[in-house]
């Protein structure tokens, strides 16, 4: 078990070193969100100034999946270049307590963009952030940013069979963005993109920050959020086990 | 005759060879999907935020997203090519710039027509947009038009992967500006000002103001001044492009560094 939590916490900081050191993740992680977010301060200081707040907060999780997405997709394309593939999968550790804080890392890079989000929004939009419950905040920003790094682990899995990968994670960027009521209330939306939405943990990880920051009841919103991220790491295991008897039994690791 | 050769099969040749783009796997979900989800993203914040019909959103994302195969296309077209270490064979021949260049420009301008035009009827037909018969040649120039421009935008940051090796973040960025200056999202009316002036000399600008103002019932006469204004834009930006890149071609020769960026 402690083998395990430090093998998890290890790649964790060894992947957050090496991704700040990455200007299209780290920098561009940053500015990337920070222009669609400006366009929606703009698009509601124009139309519904009372909801900034809201738009705020919504648009600074946008990053944190923004930074998952399409690098959770290519995360294994990645190491097929690097050539670290074949070494990772024959490891005596489990490949996915490999892969899990890689996608992790992914995830908490998109902090910057969170925090540089709110700045922002602070500085050229005048929002002001108040949050009711600082306990329960702290606790639901990194819930949020764990489950969608669980989310994106269940990406980087599923796409595996895929040498463009990062281009399926690319698709799903502005269909998270769009669904997980980060910037539009779900009320919004159709009947039937109700239920997406639901079984998307970045869903209950938006609604508790935002709970937790106008005061409400954040705590069942974060046990869906943490419970749904547990899911997708359960369902990504045995996708991993699946993918790698495979790859074993016809030799189509590598993809070459 | 070997000018024209080099600009048409010259130019089909290198963007076939420099990108998979055509590999449905990437095609798709870059250039048919994530189009439509852009528009849809904008439509629901702008019913959200109660501003400006979808419409307005519908045009103003189609055109803009023009700027992904235009301005990412061409500056891969320099990048590309050092990536593939064929950069300094490129630039050791005798062939001439003009057509080497703006041949690779051709595909990427239809590339991207095709790109907005599919945006456009795709994403206006989900959200129920209707826009007269009679409009649809004319927004078909300016979308066409407006590709151009973007190329031309294209060509400039293609310039600078001459001196910058992520170029990847670089055209990321530009597509940003493109997104928050040009009025693609927000009427230009609620920038600020000095926002909206630079607007003004960027590519999406005029072209999705026509479009929009096409789409509204304007005859194709009333909006000439702004397709031709952005036909202007492009024209600059493909100038500024070329003079960089024939500029750092040079300093590149002198000072051994065109590998190096």
């Amino acid at each position: 078990m402690r083998r395990t939590a430090r093998l998890l916490g290890m790649g964790w900081l060894f992947h957050v070193k090496m991704l700040t050191r990455s200007s299209f993740n780290g920098v561009l992680g940053i500015v990337y969100p920070l222009f669609f977010a400006t366009v929606a301060f703009f698009m509601y200081r124009a139309g519904s100034p009372d909801a900034l707040f809201y738009a705020s907060l919504g648009a600074s999780v946008m990053g944190v999946w923004a930074a998952t997405s399409t690098a959770a997709g290519a995360a294994l394309q990645r190491e097929r270049w690097h050539g670290t593939l074949e070494l990772l999968v024959a490891a005596p550790a489990h490949f996915a307590l490999v892969l899990l804080p890689v996608t992790i890392a992914m995830a908490t890079i998109g902090l910057y963009s969170m925090v540089s989000t709110l700045v922002w929004g602070r500085l050229l939009f005048g929002i002001h952030i108040h949050v009711e419950h600082w306990l329960l905040f702290c606790l639901s920003v990194p819930a949020t940013v764990v489950a969608i790094g669980m989310l994106g682990f269940l990406l980087a899995v599923s796409f595996v069979r895929y040498r463009t990968a990062w281009a399926l994670g690319n698709l799903l960027e502005y269909p998270v963005w769009l669904i997980c009521g980060f910037l539009v209330p779900l009320t919004f939306f159709p009947d039937w993109v109700r239920p997406i939405s639901w079984a998307l943990a970045p869903t209950w990880g938006m609604q508790a920050i935002r709970q937790s920051a106008q005061g409400g009841t954040p705590i069942p919103d974060l046990l869906v959020c943490v419970g749904l991220g547990l899911l997708y790491t359960t369902i990504g295991v045995v996708v991993v086990d699946r993918f790698l008897r495979a790859a074993r039994a016809r030799a189509v690791l590598s993809l070459t | 005759m070997s000018s024209a050769r080099l600009f048409f099969v010259g130019g089909l040749l290198s963007y076939r060879a420099l990108f998979g783009w055509l590999s449905p796997w990437i095609l798709i979900p870059t250039y048919v999907v994530a189009p439509i989800f852009q528009i849809l993203l904008f439509v629901y914040i702008g019913r959200s935020a109660g501003v400006q019909s979808d419409e307005f959103y519908v045009i103003g994302n189609a055109l803009q997203y023009a700027a992904i195969p235009c301005v990412f296309a061409m500056t891969n077209t320099i990048a590309g090519e050092r990536d593939q270490n064929t950069l300094g064979a490129v630039l050791a021949t005798p062939a001439k710039r003009i057509p080497l260049f703006l041949g690779r420009s051709l595909p990427v301008i239809v590339n991207g027509f095709f790109v907005a035009s599919f945006a456009f009827i795709v994403g206006g037909a989900l959200v129920g947009i209707s826009v007269p018969g009679s409009a649809v040649p004319g927004i078909a120039l300016v979308i066409l038009v407006t590709a151009f421009a973007c190329t031309g935008l294209g060509l400039t940051t293609a310039a600078v992967g001459l001196l910058a090796r992520d170029t990847a973040t670089l055209a990321n960025i530009v597509f940003g500006i493109l997104l928050v200056f040009t009025g693609a999202n927000v009427a230009l009316s609620d920038l600020p000002g000095w926002m909206s002036t630079i607007a003004q000399g960027l590519p999406l600008t005029h072209g999705i103001e026509a479009a929009r103002r096409l789409a509204d019932g304007a005859s194709f006469a009333s909006v000439g001044g702004l397709i031709a204004a952005e036909a202007l834009v492009g024209l600059l930006w493909g100038l500024v492009g070329y003079s960089t890149i024939r500029v750092l071609e040079w300093q590149s020769r002198i000072h051994a560094t065109l590998e190096r960026a």
